[in-house]
Order: C-alpha cells, then structure tokens, then sequence
C-alpha cells in the first residue's frame, strides 16, 4: 500500500450544466417510434412481431438466445407498421422496428412485478427487464451482475461522476429519485450478496452528495465518496481508483478485483423495474447546447426520433450543424436528425455552426500536454507517430489498446491534434494487426 | 423552425470524431506567454544597457520573424508567423548577446537560428537543437572578439569604463575582489550578455511560465538544483553562480524549449540534471567562462535517447 496517494491525471473543463435545476419533463409519444434492434452490445435481438400486429407499452418485442444480449420492449400502444432495415445513430445497418402509436399507451398485460427467491431469479429478473448499462456502454446488465468469480465480489461501486459537460440526466435521477436509489442499492448488495458501496459524484453536485448521504446515512457499508470535479472521474478505472482506492491492473476487469461498477441510472432503474415490473421503456436525457430553444432534462421514449424530441423543446434556433448523442467528450456525433433514442443515450445536444467547427491542426510543439493529460499515462503523441508509420509492434507495446477515448488528450492539444481519434483508429490497427 | 428542419438538418450536419469540444489553449497563446514572461528581463536590460539594447533586440526580432515568413513562402509552405514561436526565438537570442554587438551580427544570428537549425529541420517542432543556443554559439565561434566585449552597467554608477569582463569572466580569472556582491547580481546591476543581466527578472518571468503551466517544474528545478550542488561539493558560492551568467534565462527559458527536451517527468529532470553538470564542468574546468548554451545544446542532442529511455509508467501496469 502506497503512503501517499497516487492521484491520477485529469482535466478541468467547464461544466457548462445549466439544465441543472430543470425538473424532467415527460415527453408526450411521438407518431411513430423507430425501435432498432440493437440497443446494447452484443448479438442483435431477433424481431417477435410483424408489421400488423398490435403491441402495447411494455410487451416484449424483440428477443434473442444469444448469451451477451438484452431484450427489447414497446415504448409505445400501436401497430407495428413495418420492420426496415435503417442505419442506426451507432452506424450499423440494423433492423428497425417501426411502431405507429395509437396514443393511448395501453399498459400489456403481462407487466408484473418480477417474484425473486434467489440469486439466479434476480438475475433472471435482470435480462427479462431489458436492462443495459445506462452510463454509456450500453452493456446487458445482467451480465455484469453474474461475474464467474461472483463469490469473491463484494463491493458494489456506483457512478454518480456525471463528468461529462452540458449532462445532467443522472443528477436529475439523483435528486428526483433518491429513494429509487436507495431501494436499488438494497436490492443489489442483497441479491449479489455484496457487502460494500461505493457511490462517486462530483464535487460540482453538493444538492445530490448531500441528498444521497441523508438518504443512505442508516445502511451499513455505503458510502458517499465527493469526488473532484475533474473530467474523467467517471471513467471505470479512475472511479474504482478514487472511491475505493483499489488499482485496476491492465486487461482485467473490475470483478476480478471484487467490484461491480453501475451507473446510477442503471442502480435506479432496478428498482423501478421491481417495483413495477415495466420494463426499460423510457430514458430520462438531458436536451442542450446552443441552437435549440428550450433545453430540457425529459423522459423521452425508447425510439424517439431526435428531431421529435429537439421539435418537442421548442425547435432549432439556429441552424444545426453539429447533433450529439451524449456529452461533447465522448458523444456520438450524427449524421442525420432521424435518428432515434436508443436505451444508453443520455443526451442530446445540438450545436451551430460556430460550435460545432474544429480550429485547424498545427505541428506538435511537444509540449507534452498530452502525457500528463491521460487518466492513465499513456503517451498519445507516440501513438500518432507509431500509428502514420503503420507500426504494429510499436503500438502495441505503448499499449493503445488501453486508451479509454476519454479525449482528455485531443482537449488539452495546443496544436489542435486530433489525438484522440488517431489513438481510436491506432486501436483498430492494433487489433487487427494491419493498416 | 420548419424552415431550418428541411433546408439544413438533411446531411449538412458534421461527423467527427469526439471530444467535440476543445480547450482555448493554443500554440501562439503559450509563445505570447512566453514573450511576456520575458519583457521584465527586457526592461532592466534596458535600464542598465540603455536604448541599444531595446534596438538590438527588436531587430533580432524582426530578423528572426522575417526569415521565417520568407522560408516558409520560398519554399511554398503555409507561414506560422502567427504562432510567435520565431518571435521567442529571435528575443532569447538578442538576451543572449553582448548590448554592444553590431547589428548585423545579431540579425545574422536570428537568420541562423531560424532557417539553418529551425526550418531545415521541418519547423516548429521538429528542430533537434535550441535555435537560440545554437546561433549564439556559431556567432560565438565566428565573432570571438564582439561576442565577448561587454558593455558595463550603466546602473553602476561608479563604473567608469565602457566595456569591463563579466563577473565569470572576472570568477574564471581569479580577479574575485572585482566581483559585484550578490545581490547586484541578483538584481542585475551588472555587466553581460542582455539576458546574463538579471537573475531576477528571469526567476519571475519563470515563475509566471510555472503558473500559466506553460512549462513544469522539472527542467529547471534540476538544471538549477544541480548546480548549487555541485558549486557547493567545489567549494564555490551557489548563489554566485546562479545569478551570474545565463543559468536562469537557459534553465527557464532555453532549456525547457519544448522540441528540444524531453517530454516525460523522469526525461526532464535527466535532462535538467545533465545541463547543470555540464554547466558546471565547463565553468569549473573549461577554457570558456561560461557554458550554459553548451550544455543546452549537449543535453539537445540526447534529448531523442532520453525519451526512449524514459516511457511512462502505465497506470494499471503493475499487477495489483
């Protein structure tokens, strides 16, 4: 054990979090919902429905036997008009499932509150829920929480850094859903038989520590870790870092350290889902960013089309030239307005043309901002030149395949490099063992 | 709203790749820093050299900015006079030079820096040596006798004649009783090379770069470090040396030049620990009075040795 603590690299960024104190809205249905197949990673689900049929909210729609999947459910009471294949806002070619919505949002029968006996009904419980990692990732829940070494895990860690700027979606859920929350974390730590918690937020939400802190004062074994409010402390590794004060060594994963990390939404969602048994339908996401006229924090449906949810906050006020799916340091940047909410989604903003533009690229001055931006000391400028020289062995020994993407790297750049997609395509390279 | 819908939103929006957002920080802000950690030094060279001096180092300036500009388009590359790092380079050359050198020369010198050990090379982050350090050591070794003649302070009222030796020269040929105290040297009440003047103002100009985090620590905190502690094994005044000669304007300014040292904490202090030894050696033992610039450059020509010497330490990589 270190003396002194190892503090790890991080950048400060301008929150910019002004939906902050916006209570969310829900968003009336749209006319139609656009709900793809593939909504988490893993196999894509299959459809169980044809164009025709009547579905209602809830009712299970698309499912699979693959193992690394979640299914999908109805956000919507409709008939199904067709199933076409469009390219999703992650970019692959998937099948869609186009759901004409009758407005009434008719609730399906077979809603139930999920009966739980053990470890295995809880997992169970888990997948039938749909459930996926709400921070970002978009991976089946259920399968994070059934490690094979599950025996040796017993500390549950709880991102509540939201370090992303423009974001407010899990404060929202922080302070409207405290109690959620709190059910969620019972039933977690009971069922996965865990024995601490962990939740990290940052210092820049002293409403949500404060709230959180009250809420979980009488339950041993949680804590509330205040977390700096410097960009990346939501990232996997740094949150393990700075909430328990474990290293996660390279290539493993957190259970092989005996920690489960969730995001707060996922944690707040579980118990939803036991309480009502409807399963994950909705996403609560936080609308900004300088063209559009009302930001708001929503609970928009599954397979909403972001321009019905940008025409729902009032409509563009300038032209759009840059949409986001998620923050502006690891967002998604789409191509066109059409696309639809997908369950990891946590927010869209949308920026003009002045925003949305990148200054030009200058030569590296080597000043080695790069270096000491990285969460995890990688060398980013090195990565650039072992990847134009197409140096396989080279990148691999810098250890690209560690780069998280957190962008810290591109940020701090005076040159304006692009740092950071270079180290994504250098990734590839490596993993592929080819330019 | 309908009209912005159909008329923009179709295919006109941007794909890139994230962060979508990016710092203020730039290239030409860290050297506009940089030039303004330098002005204190700049005024007291003035006070104490006169009106020549502010003359001489505009024209370094001017020189080294010209060239630049006139390379760039001679041979079809887009300039980056812009950016301010050929300004940087030209002022630290002219703190470099003795107030009392022609013109020409120190013009000549700022041509040297920036198109023979900057441009050639590929520019502004590709040169392998400190432009400055260099072209002051080619005029060096080209005008022995001007590049040695040192004007006497004019803030040392008792001083009469117009040129005397500098305190290490004074130091180097056991003439100590002729030494200024230290304190003048501190302040700069003495005679050298512009930027030789005041140990002072270049510890503030410093201490501004550590403060807008244009530069780190390491770097100087070795290069300085490691003098005082080999001036105290030798039996010399640390402070003396220090303050005398180029130690602070090449521990802060010239040596942290940013494409000519390492990038990495452990390559830094490599790097600084070597420009203090050799900094040293040469003043101790060499035949030249001083030896910063020929320390820089030295450590200059290891610098590509000691980053792939010295790799970060990945976080994670020791199994934990």
């Amino acid at each position: 054990m270190a003396v002194i603590k190892r503090v790890l690299n991080s950048i400060h960024l301008e929150h910019r979090k002004s939906t902050m104190d916006l209570a969310t809205e829900v968003m009336p249905v749209p006319d139609r919902v656009y709900i793809s197949v593939v909504q988490h990673i893993g196999a894509p689900c299959e459809p169980l429905v044809e164009p025709g049929d009547y579905v209602k909210v809830g009712q299970l729609i698309a499912d699979t036997e693959a193992f690394v999947s979640a299914p999908i459910h109805s956000s919507v009471s409709g008939t199904v008009v067709k199933i076409d294949k469009i390219m999703s806002s992650l970019g692959s070619v998937d099948k869609t499932i186009i759901i004409e919505t009758d407005k009434r949002q008719e609730v399906w029968e077979g809603i139930a509150r999920p009966h739980i006996q053990s470890r295995e009904d809880f997992i169970a419980a888990v997948r039938a829920s749909g459930l996926v990692g709400l921070g970002g990732a978009a991976f089946p829940t259920h399968i994070k929480y059934n490690p094979k070494n599950i025996q040796d895990v017993d500390t549950l860690v709880i991102n509540g850094a939201e370090c992303e700027p423009y974001i407010t979606s899990d404060y929202r859920t922080m302070i409207e859903d405290t109690e959620n929350i709190v059910y969620g974390i019972r039933i977690i730590m009971k069922y996965l038989d865990l024995k601490k918690c962990f939740i990290g937020i940052e210092k820049n939400k002293p409403l949500a520590i404060k709230k959180l802190k009250y809420a979980t004062k009488n339950m041993e074994g949680v804590t509330v870790v205040a977390l700096p409010s410097t960009y990346p402390q939501g990232a996997e590794r740094v949150l393990i870092h700075q909430t328990t004060g474990k290293d996660l060594p390279m290539g493993k994963l957190p259970a092989d350290i005996g920690i489960i990390v969730s995001n707060i939404a996922t944690v707040g969602f579980v118990s939803d889902y036991f309480k009502t048994g409807m399963p994950l339908i909705s996403k609560r996401i936080t609308v900004d960013g300088n063209a559009v006229l009302f930001p708001k924090n929503l609970r928009a449906p599954i397979g909403a089309r972001i321009c019905d949810i940008i025409e729902h906050c009032g409509g563009y006020t300038k032209p759009p030239k840059k949409i986001l799916m998620g923050g502006p340091m690891m967002g998604r940047a789409i191509y066109n307005h059409e696309k639809a909410l997908i369950k990891n989604n946590n927010a869209i903003l949308v920026f003009d043309k002045e925003k949305a533009s990148f200054p030009e690229e200058s030569d590296c001055i080597r000043c080695g901002s790069c270096f000491r931006s990285c969460p995890l000391n990688l060398m980013p400028t090195e990565i650039e030149k072992e990847y134009h020289l197409a140096n396989i062995e080279g990148l691999k020994k810098l250890k690209v395949s560690m780069c998280m993407e957190c962008g810290c790297c591109s940020y701090v750049c005076p040159a304006k490099k692009q740092l950071s997609m270079i180290n994504r395509l250098a990734k590839r390279m490596a993993q592929e063992g080819k330019k | 709203m309908e009209l912005f819908k159909d008329l923009y939103v179709k295919d006109t929006l941007i794909v890139a790749s994230s962060p979508h957002m990016l710092s203020e920080n730039n290239t030409a802000k860290i050297m506009r820093d940089v030039l303004i950690a330098l002005v204190p030094a700049g005024i007291i060279s003035v006070m104490n050299f006169g009106i020549r001096a502010l003359i001489l180092a505009v024209l370094c300036v001017v020189a080294a900015v010209a060239s630049e500009f006139l390379f760039q388009k001679s041979i079809g590359k887009k300039t980056t006079i812009q950016d301010g790092s050929a300004a940087v380079t030209g002022l630290i050359l002219a703190y470099n030079l003795p107030p009392s050198l022609p013109y020409w020369m120190a013009m000549l010198g700022s041509v040297i820096a920036i198109i023979f050990v900057k441009q050639i090379f590929g520019g502004i982050g590709h040169n392998f040596a400190n432009p400055a350090a260099t072209a002051r050591i080619i005029l060096m070794m080209s005008f022995a006798t001007p590049m040695t003649t040192w004007t006497s302070s004019g803030m040392d009222k008792t001083a009469e004649a117009v040129s005397e030796a500098t305190p290490l020269a004074l130091a180097a040929s056991g003439q100590t009783e002729l030494l200024p105290s230290t304190l003048d040297l501190f302040l700069g009440f003495t005679s050298g090379s512009m930027g030789e003047a005041s140990a002072m103002a270049f510890l503030l100009g410093g201490i501004f770069l550590m403060a807008r985090r244009v530069i780190t620590p390491e770097i100087p905190a070795a290069f300085l470090g490691t003098m005082v502690i080999f001036a105290l094994l030798a039996g010399e005044d640390p402070l003396f040396h220090l303050f005398a000669g180029g130690a602070m304007l090449g521990a802060f300014f010239m040596a942290t030049d940013y494409s000519t040292s390492p990038m990495t904490k452990k390559g830094k202090l490599i790097f600084g620990i070597g420009c203090g030894l050799l900094t040293m050696t040469i003043r101790l033992f060499g035949s030249l009075p001083e030896g910063v610039s020929f320390a820089i450059l030295f450590m200059n020509i290891l610098t590509p040795h000691i980053d792939n010497f010295c790799k970060w330490r990945l976080y994670g990589r020791k199994q934990g």
